[in-house]
């Protein structure tokens, strides 16, 4: 935590997002569970494209809904989010609504569903400009259509006049991103936002968060458990495991020359191999389950092929690995 | 277009099977209007056979029906004994009166069920919610006419309400004192009435909109910083309504029927008494034509939450 | 449509076959108008070799779903005949379709809709020996504890709902009340999409495990044509109702015929081209 502290103080200037030591847990005082996010930190820079890499379980959709404040009441969080000059963690329901959508924006999983099936399309992104500007009905929709228009929808009348229903899914994903970046948030959160869609859609929607990225700077946080989906695209990527950040860096630097096991093992899953005697494909061994239980040590130990003793018995913390590389692991390879 | 025809033929077809049961009914319940007549030594039993070959009771049920069916579309809709006139005219006020008090009633209950509801399903859970949950089982569990009662013992004791019927002798000719008057008298009917649905309505719309919160398209919303009470009504209800329209159609349909009891002991002229007074004594044809008039406003009332359905949701108008 | 299935495969060494199969859907209603039909499946030729790993590869909406309820006899074509291991199951009469049915099971991809919420998992694998009749009693609660031993989930969690199991657990509960009734024929809906990378992993090691003890034969339903180029022995493409492709994986994925193949297969190689030039160390 200390060096991690100091390095967020080194390059505090620019940084868009400071998030240090947030530790969030679900249920209440009573029940013992395990916390979904321990002590994390991360720094994203105006203008970024970072890359969240996780599986279920990972926490990685705890941190999204605590940088917008969308936890549920019965969750414990400590720790700090600061967004530009504004601790946001000691904001009120007035604060976060003015935060969320115009300083910070979030896509779902599924961008379809994201929007009400009763009402037209270009009243919902209108709808998102209202809660945060005082603007008139034909204002909001003149806007609403550029924003069509800005995520490469054709026929922007027909559309904004439209109901969901009636689009068709490729027109109903531009329409969910359209909403988002409808008061041009600094940062969009993407969580998950292709999972279990066509290779071909799937492609077009990270296209479009880059030329969000590339035309209106908007930083990106992009939330995924296939680390194929952030090369060429995201800068750095921040892996997490059980509620830590167990590894960071720059794309290229992290996939070609990962540190962390957890971040090895990924890394070969993704290409997807049969071992050629077994015709089994490879995996991580182990479950999450097991990581959840330890209380002493390093959380990835119990599935780790690269343990010793004082994994057990330590937790490890992050480290400096090289400039610009963080890793939370006693072995990790160089 | 095609539409609107098949729920009309389906609607009459309706209407003939109730008039068919109403008479199958009618005559499988022993006794008739002039039976009482019976009882009299004076009256001889020629007589009374002459006067109900006079009104043709003594006819086969097929005739009876079909010089009923005549007279309907003639527009008497039958004769009442009782009261020596065509059922029309009979209906006519007595109707009019029941509208005003379940009108008034339905919209007031709507009214204060529909934000109930939905304040109560953002809290759900909560203090608050709980209190009105309780609060909406007690009354469900105390009977109208318990609530009627009550009030109407309030009105005699505190004289400020009048105890029961529609208008006070000397009530005056003004207008604006009619009306005054007018609203005294629906106080205790009304807030019997509106107590009663109170409970159904005010949960059905909780629980409508606690499932539409669930949905994801809510949580988005709230993420683009969507207010709260944004959320609710211009989200959430809109997609709770399905059900509550169809609850509401049923409202509609039962306008008539569900005031019976209150308009009885209150003393409101309304179809309710007259239903009563005319089952007890036999007079058929005033029963039938109340109970087709009913029937009617059921079609109606189901025909008019299709239609809201309709412009309600745009789903339903791709089909 | 191209297909190089008849090249080197007997006839009857294909388990199912459909000839010309055609289905269309209707929107009835009050509002209806007749002249609004889908054509969900359009003379659909298709054949899966027994013991193989046939792929079926699609965008929704082209028909995929379609073509595996019809073969898993939960509806009926409107035209076409579909044979299941030589016997003709396309009007065939209701008993003869219940002798066949414990013979091609069917595991779908929303494993928490697929499951009821309030069944146990015990009760939810053993339903199907429950409704054959096959065992009774404390004999089903034994069985599907075999069952889950043989999925890879614990005994100890016959108990528990659903709900509480994971995804990745819930693919093998739908797995394992699939392979109850010990079918020959396996369709698996889209039953991998979804889930981590490492759970796909695991399931299809349990799914090559299962198919080598128990000589399955599997239809993989699937838009994600990366995946399962890497396990499918057949893959067939198909587009608006139809089969566009059909062939050997090698061949299909090394040189597609059809456009719509190669706009497939080209979105994917992007991405792996990418991943692969970061995995070797080149900068962004």
């Amino acid at each position: 935590m200390g060096e991690l502290a100091s390095n967020l103080r080194s390059s505090d200037a620019n940084a868009l997002l400071r998030v240090a030591g947030l530790t969030v847990n679900y249920g209440s005082e009573g029940r013992a569970m395990a916390p979904a996010l321990r002590g994390l930190g991360l720094k994203l820079v105006a203008g970024e494209i970072v890359g969240i890499l996780g599986e279920s379980g990972s926490g990685k959709s705890t941190l999204a809904l605590s940088l917008l404040g969308l936890l549920p009441a019965n969750c414990r969080v400590e720790g700090s989010i600061r967004y530009g000059e504004q601790e946001l963690l000691s904001l009120d329901d007035a604060g976060w609504r003015e935060v969320r959508g115009a300083g910070i924006a979030i896509i779902f999983q599924e961008p379809g569903l994201s929007l009400s099936p009763v009402l037209r399309v270009g009243d919902q992104i209108g709808e998102v400009i209202r809660a945060h500007r005082k603007t008139t009905r034909r204002e909001r929709e003149v806007e609403a259509k550029a924003i069509l228009e800005q995520v490469q929808l054709k026929d922007v009348d027909r559309i904004a006049a439209a109901y969901p229903h009636q689009l068709s899914s490729g027109q109903l994903h531009r329409v969910a991103i359209a909403q988002a970046l409808a008061c041009r948030p600094k940062i969009l959160i993407a969580d998950e936002p292709t999972r279990a869609l066509d290779p071909t859609i799937q492609n077009e929607v990270i296209d479009l968060l880059r030329d969000a990225n590339r035309e209106s700077g908007t930083a990106i946080i992009f939330i995924t458990h296939n680390p194929a989906l952030l090369a060429g695209f995201a800068d750095r990527a921040i892996v997490m495991y059980a509620g830590q950040i167990v590894e960071a860096g720059p794309v290229s630097e992290v996939f070609s020359r990962p540190h962390h096991p957890y971040t090895q093992g990924l890394l070969q899953l993704s290409f997807r191999n049969r071992g050629f005697d077994s015709g089994r494909f490879s995996t991580i061994p182990g479950m999450l389950e097991d990581s959840l239980k330890v209380t002493q040590g390093c959380v990835f130990e119990p599935r780790c092929h690269a343990r010793t003793p004082i994994c057990r018995n330590e937790t490890p913390t992050e480290m400096v690995a090289e400039p610009g590389r963080r890793v939370s692991c006693f072995n990790h390879v160089n | 277009m095609k539409y609107l025809a098949r729920r009309f033929v389906h609607g009459f077809l309706l209407l003939i099977g109730v008039s068919l049961l109403c008479f199958v009914f009618s005559d499988l319940a022993p006794g008739g209007f002039f039976d009482e007549m019976k009882l009299n030594p004076q009256v001889s039993a020629e007589t009374i056979a002459g006067i109900r070959a006079q009104y043709g009771i003594d006819q086969p049920f097929p005739v009876r029906y079909l010089r009923w069916v005549q007279s309907v579309v003639r527009g008497e809709w039958g004769y009442s004994f009782a009261y020596n006139s065509p059922v029309r005219n009979l209906l006519g006020t007595r109707a009019r009166n029941t509208l005003i008090l379940a009108t008034v009633a339905t919209a007031l209950a709507w009214l204060i069920s529909v934000p109930l509801g939905v304040w109560l399903a953002s809290r759900a859970g909560k203090w608050g919610d709980r209190a009105c949950l309780a609060g909406t089982s007690l009354l469900t569990s105390v009977p109208e006419i318990v609530l009627v009662l009550a009030l109407l013992g309030f009105a005699v004791r505190t004289h400020w309400l009048p105890v029961g019927g529609m208008s006070s002798v000397g009530s005056g000719t003004v207008l604006r004192e009619k009306a005054v008057d007018l609203l005294l008298h629906l106080v205790i009917p009304t807030t019997v009435l509106v107590l009663a649905s109170l409970p159904i309505l005010v949960r059905h719309v909780r629980s409508s909109v606690i499932e539409a919160l669930k949905a994801p398209f809510i949580q988005a919303a709230r993420a683009h910083g969507i207010s709260q009470a944004r959320l609710l009504f211009h989200y959430a209800l809109p997609a709770a309504a399905k059900p509550l329209i169809s609850l509401f159609g049923l409202s509609v349909a039962g306008l008539l029927s569900g005031g019976l009891l209150v308009e009885v002991v209150t003393g409101w002229p309304g179809l309710g008494p007259l239903l009563l007074e005319s089952s007890m004594s036999k007079d058929i044809y005033v029963v039938v034509g109340i109970v087709m008039f009913s029937t009617l406003f059921m079609i109606f009332g189901n025909l008019l939450a299709d239609l809201l359905l309709f412009v309600a949701d745009p789903r339903v108008r791709a089909e | 449509m191209s297909t190089d299935t008849a090249a080197g495969l007997a006839r009857n060494s294909a388990l199912v076959s459909t000839r010309e199969l055609s289905k269309q859907y209707r929107p009835a209603g009050w509002f209806s108008r007749n002249s609004f039909a889908i054509d969900a499946l359009v003379d659909v030729n298709f054949e899966i070799p027994r013991g193989s790993v046939t792929a079926l590869i699609g965008e929704s909406g082209s028909g995929k779903s379609t073509l595996a309820r019809c073969l898993a006899m939960l509806e009926e074509p409107d035209q076409g005949e579909i044979y299941f291991d030589g016997q003709k199951i396309t009007g065939a009469t209701a008993r003869d379709m219940a002798l066949l049915r414990p013979r091609v099971q069917m595991v779908f991809q929303d494993s928490a809709g697929a499951l009821n919420p309030r069944f146990s998992a015990a009760e939810i694998i053993a339903e199907p020996l429950r409704i054959q009749k096959w065992e009774t009693g404390e004999k089903l609660r034994e069985r599907a504890c075999e069952l889950m031993k043989e999925v890879g989930l614990s005994p100890d969690w016959a108990d528990r709902r659903p709900l509480e199991f994971s995804g990745g657990q819930r693919q093998r509960l739908g797995i394992a009340r699939a392979i109850a009734l010990r079918p020959a024929f396996l369709i698996l809906d889209e039953s991998l999409s979804g889930l981590d990378l490492s759970t796909q992993a695991q399931i299809l090691n349990l799914l090559l495990d299962l198919q080598a003890a128990h000589s399955l034969t599997y239809l993989v339903i699937s838009h994600d044509i990366g995946l399962v180029g890497e396990v499918a022995d057949f893959i067939a493409v198909m587009y608006q109702g139809k089969i566009v492709e059909h062939g050997s994986a090698e061949r299909v994925l090394n040189n597609p015929r059809e456009v719509y193949t190669r706009q497939l297969l080209n979105s994917v190689r992007v991405v792996e081209t990418a991943f692969r030039a970061a995995h070797a160390g080149a900068g962004r």
